[in-house]
C-alpha cells in the first residue's frame, strides 16, 4: 500500500486497510527493539517537533523516543516556556514551527479540532496526540496493535470499554478504529458519562458492568478523572468504583484468556483495583511499549522515511 | 421624483405579485401606483423590467458593533452592508460598549446613523444594566431617545423575577421584549447542538432543552403581564411548538428564525469551521425542518439574521476559543431564495412577508407595504441572477459567513430608503 495521508488527525477517517497498514509497519519496526544498537537512520535531517499545551508523561516520551529510534532530530516545543504566554495563538505557532523548519508537529491540545486547524496552516506533517474530547489516535492505534498481537486479528473480538467515555478521546479513536476492522466494542459506564447518542459511533451501549464484562476478549479501562465528581457527574469516588471499578471478581465474568488494558495514568483503587492492573491477565506496560512502535511507524509513513532494512 | 417602472409589485395585502410602476416624491414618499405612469420632465425613471419591486426588507436583529466594538462593525458598515443586503432598516442589538442601557447611547447611536447612506437604524436597549441582569435598563429614557425594543440580547436574564418585572416594565413604555431564550447553566462551555455530532466531533453540547426552557418560561411571564413577547432566532422544534401553543391560547407572542436556522445543520460543524459556530447552535435537521413547518404555518413570522460579525483573527482560533456569531445581512435573501423560494419549500410572498411587514407589526414600526402616502423604503430584487457568495466582495468588515462558495440564485439590485436610491448593483 501506497501511503499518501500528510497528516494523522484521527481513526474516523482512515480506512482499515489504512489502519492495518500502520500496524503492519510497527510491527515490522518493533523489530529494532531487540537489536544491539537501537537506531536506524530512517529519518536523518528530519525535524520533529512536539507542541504540546497539556500535560503528558506516556505520549510525549513515546513520540521522541520513536523519533530518536528513526534518527531524527526532535525539538520539545511546551506552552508555559514558549510565546503562547505572550499570546501567540495556535495558528501563528504552527506556522513558525514550520518556518524553523519542522517537518511534523506533534500536537497535544484542549481543544477539539486544535490539529485539523494546524492541519489546514501548514505544509508540514501533523500528528494528533489527543485532542480535547475528540481524537487520540496514536493511543488507539497502540491498543489495537497490542489486541492484535496477543489476539490475532479483530474479527468477532468482543472488547469492552469502561469508564467515562462521555470525556474519553481515547474511547472514541478506539471505537471508530475497532469497528472499522470488524469487532465488536461494547461502552460501560454510568449514563452520565456515556449518553446514548455514542451508539451512532457504532458501539453498543451497556450501563452495567456485569453484563457488558460476560464473554469479554479485551476488557480496556479508562482512567477517571476525579474532578468530574465535584461537576455533579457522579456521586462519590467511592460511588463509582462500587458499580464501575474492575477487580478480580469482576475479572472472572470476562472469557478465561481475556486481556485486560489501561491506557494509564492510572488511578490504582479506583477505576481498577492494583491487583488487577498488576495481575496476569493485564497487558499495560506491553501497551506503553508497542506505542513506541507505532509512533514510529506513523513517523516513518507520514515523513516518507527511507526504506528500513527490517526482517 | 422617481419612478420605479415596468416592475412586478409585491402587494402585501393581497399577497400577489402584479406589474405596477411606482412614483416617488422629492420628499421620500409614494405618491403614486399603477400601470404606465405618466412622468413630467425631470423624473429620474428606473428600470424594473423583470425584477421583483417589494416593500423595504426589515432585519430586526443585527449587531452593528458600535460604539466599542468597531474592528468588528460599525454603524456606517453594518447600516451600508444591510442596504447591500436589500434591507431598509435594521434593529441594532445592545450589547456595545457601553451596553445600550440609557437615553443617551440610543441618542449617540442614533446620531452615527443619520449621517450614513444606507439602511435606517433602529436601536434596541436593553433590558437589565450591563447586561448584568440583576437591575432594570432605563427603559424610558431608551423608549424617549427613540428605542423601539428591549433585549438582553446574547445572554439570557436568568432570575425569573427580574424578567417578569421587565415584561411588566417595558409595556408602559410600549417597548416589546425580544428573548435570547438559552439557560445559561444547561448551555455552560457549550460549543455546538447536544447530539451525536458533538460527541463526534469531541465538543461541549448545548441541549435542545436549553433553549426550550427559557422559551417556555419567558411565554409564561409574558402571558402573565400581558406584555408583549419576541423570541430571537428559535432554533428547536419544541420551542417552536410552545410558540404555536401560545399563540392559539391568544397570548402576544411573536418569533423569529435565522436564515442559517433554516439552512444548516450541526452537520456543518465537522471540519470545525469556527464559522458554524454561533448561539443558538446549528441544531438537527428534525429542527431545521420544524423551523420551515413553523415558518410555513405562520407560527414564526419572521425571519431575521441574528448578523453577528467578528475580526478574522477572532475565528482563525480553536473552535472551542471563538466567538459565537456569524453575518448575514448580505447573504440572506440569495441563500433563502435559494434554498427555500426556488427550490419550492417556501412560497415567495411568505419570505417577502417574513422580511418585511412580519417584523415592522412585531416592534409597531412602518413597514411592510408600498401604499401612496407611505415613506417610499423599496427593494428592488433580481430573482434570477446566478452568483456565488464571495466574502471578499461584503460591505460589512466581518467575513465570518458559513456560506461562503455557496452558488446563489436571486439578490436584492437596489434599495431605496425615503425615496433615495442608497444601493445599486
Amino acid at each position: 500500500m501506497v501511503w499518501r495521508r500528510k497528516d494523522l488527525l484521527g481513526l474516523r477517517n482512515l480506512s482499515a486497510a489504512e489502519i492495518e497498514h500502520i500496524l503492519d509497519t510497527a510491527a515490522r519496526l518493533k523489530t529494532i527493539f531487540d537489536r544491539p544498537i537501537r537506531k536506524v537512520p530512517a529519518l536523518r535531517s528530519k525535524a520533529v517537533f512536539t507542541l504540546f499545551y497539556e500535560a503528558s508523561t506516556r505520549t510525549r516520551s513515546s513520540f521522541d523516543t520513536a523519533a530518536k529510534m528513526l534518527s531524527a532530530d526532535t525539538y520539545a516545543v511546551s506552552p508555559p516556556t514558549s510565546s503562547v504566554t505572550k499570546g501567540e495563538g495556535l495558528m501563528d505557532t504552527v506556522l513558525n514551527l514550520e518556518a524553523i523548519g519542522a517537518d511534523a508537529i506533534i500536537i497535544r491540545h484542549g481543544c477539539a479540532g486544535a490539529p485539523e486547524l494546524a492541519a489546514e496552516a501548514v505544509g508540514c506533517s501533523v500528528l494528533n496526540a489527543g485532542d480535547g474530547m475528540h481524537e487520540h489516535p496514536t493511543q488507539a492505534l497502540l491498543d489495537m496493535f497490542t489486541i492484535r498481537d496477543k489476539k490475532g486479528g479483530f474479527k468477532g473480538l468482543k472488547v469492552v470499554i469502561i469508564g467515562d467515555i462521555l470525556h474519553s478521546r481515547v474511547a472514541k479513536s478506539n471505537v471508530w478504529g475497532l469497528c472499522k476492522c470488524g469487532a465488536e466494542v461494547v461502552l460501560c459506564g454510568p449514563p452520565t458519562l456515556l449518553p446514548p447518542e455514542l451508539a451512532a459511533m457504532g458501539a453498543t451501549i451497556e450501563y452495567d458492568l456485569d453484563r457488558a464484562l460476560e464473554g469479554a476478549d479485551v476488557i480496556n479501562v479508562l482512567r477517571l478523572q476525579v474532578e468530574r465528581q465535584a461537576r455533579g457527574l457522579f456521586p462519590t469516588i467511592g460511588e463509582y468504583s462500587y458499580y464501575y471499578g474492575v477487580n478480580t471478581d469482576r475479572l472472572r465474568l470476562a472469557k478465561p484468556n481475556a486481556l485486560l488494558m489501561h491506557p494509564g495514568p492510572m488511578n490504582r483503587g479506583v477505576e481498577i483495583r492494583g491487583d488487577v492492573a498488576d495481575g496476569e491477565r493485564s497487558v499495560i506496560l506491553e501497551q506503553v511499549r508497542n506505542g513506541v512502535a507505532v509512533r514510529m511507524a506513523l513517523l516513518y509513513l507520514l515523513l516518507g522515511g527511507v526504506e528500513v532494512a527490517v526482517d | 421624483m422617481l419612478l420605479i417602472k415596468g416592475g412586478e409589485v409585491f402587494d402585501a395585502d393581497n399577497s400577489v405579485l402584479k406589474q405596477s410602476d411606482i412614483l416617488i416624491s422629492d420628499d421620500g414618499l409614494i405618491v403614486d401606483k399603477g400601470r404606465n405612469l405618466e412622468c413630467g420632465p425631470g423624473t429620474e425613471v428606473f428600470n424594473a423590467d423583470g425584477l421583483t419591486v417589494v416593500p423595504g426588507l426589515i432585519d430586526m436583529h443585527v449587531h452593528l458593533r458600535e460604539p466599542g466594538f468597531i474592528h468588528k462593525e460599525d454603524i456606517r458598515s453594518g447600516l451600508a452592508a444591510a442596504a447591500a443586503g436589500g434591507f431598509t432598516a435594521v434593529l441594532a442589538m445592545p450589547n456595545t460598549s457601553p451596553v445600550c442601557d440609557n437615553g443617551a447611547i440610543v441618542r449617540y447611536m442614533y446620531d452615527k446613523a443619520a449621517v450614513v447612506d444606507g439602511a435606517r437604524l433602529m436601536v434596541c436597549g436593553s433590558i437589565s444594566k450591563g447586561l448584568q441582569g440583576k437591575e432594570l435598563s432605563l427603559m424610558g429614557e431608551m423608549a424617549e431617545a427613540g428605542a423601539v425594543a428591549v433585549s438582553d440580547d446574547g445572554r439570557t436574564v436568568m432570575n425569573a423575577e427580574l424578567m417578569r418585572l421587565a415584561f411588566q416594565y417595558a409595556g408602559r413604555f410600549g417597548l416589546p421584549v425580544v428573548t435570547h431564550c438559552l439557560d445559561e447553566n444547561l448551555a455552560a462551555n457549550g460549543a455546538m447542538h447536544l447530539g451525536p455530532v458533538s460527541l463526534r466531533l469531541g465538543l461541549r453540547g448545548i441541549p435542545g432543552s436549553a433553549e426550550d426552557i427559557i422559551t417556555s418560561r419567558d411565554i409564561l411571564l409574558a402571558e402573565e403581564a400581558n406584555a408583549r413577547l419576541h423570541i430571537a432566532h428559535v432554533s428547536t422544534r419544541r420551542s417552536a411548538e410552545l410558540i404555536r401553543e401560545a399563540i392559539r391560547r391568544g397570548c402576544r407572542v411573536t418569533a423569529e428564525v435565522t436564515p442559517h436556522h433554516l439552512t444548516l445543520t450541526d452537520e456543518a460543524v465537522e471540519g470545525y469551521n469556527t464559522a458554524t459556530k454561533v448561539s443558538p447552535p446549528l441544531r438537527s435537521d428534525m429542527d431545521r425542518l420544524a423551523m420551515i413547518e413553523a415558518l410555513n404555518d405562520g407560527t414564526i413570522g419572521i425571519i431575521a439574521t441574528d448578523h453577528a460579525p467578528h475580526a478574522v483573527e477572532e475565528k482563525m482560533v480553536e473552535y472551542d476559543l471563538a466567538p459565537f456569531g456569524l453575518i448575514g445581512l448580505e447573504t440572506a435573501l440569495p441563500v433563502l431564495l435559494t434554498a427555500l423560494v426556488h427550490s419550492g419549500t417556501v412560497p415567495l410572498e411568505r419570505l417577502l412577508k417574513a422580511m418585511s411587514a412580519g417584523p415592522a407589526a412585531a416592534l409597531g414600526v412602518m413597514g411592510g407595504r408600498l401604499s401612496v402616502g407611505l415613506p417610499a423604503d423599496i427593494t428592488v430584487i433580481d430573482l434570477n441572477e446566478e452568483h456565488i457568495i464571495e466574502p471578499s466582495s461584503f460591505l460589512s468588515k466581518a467575513r465570518n459567513t458559513p456560506f461562503a462558495g455557496w452558488k446563489v440564485k436571486g439578490r436584492a439590485v437596489a434599495t431605496i430608503v425615503g425615496g433615495k436610491v442608497v444601493f445599486r448593483r
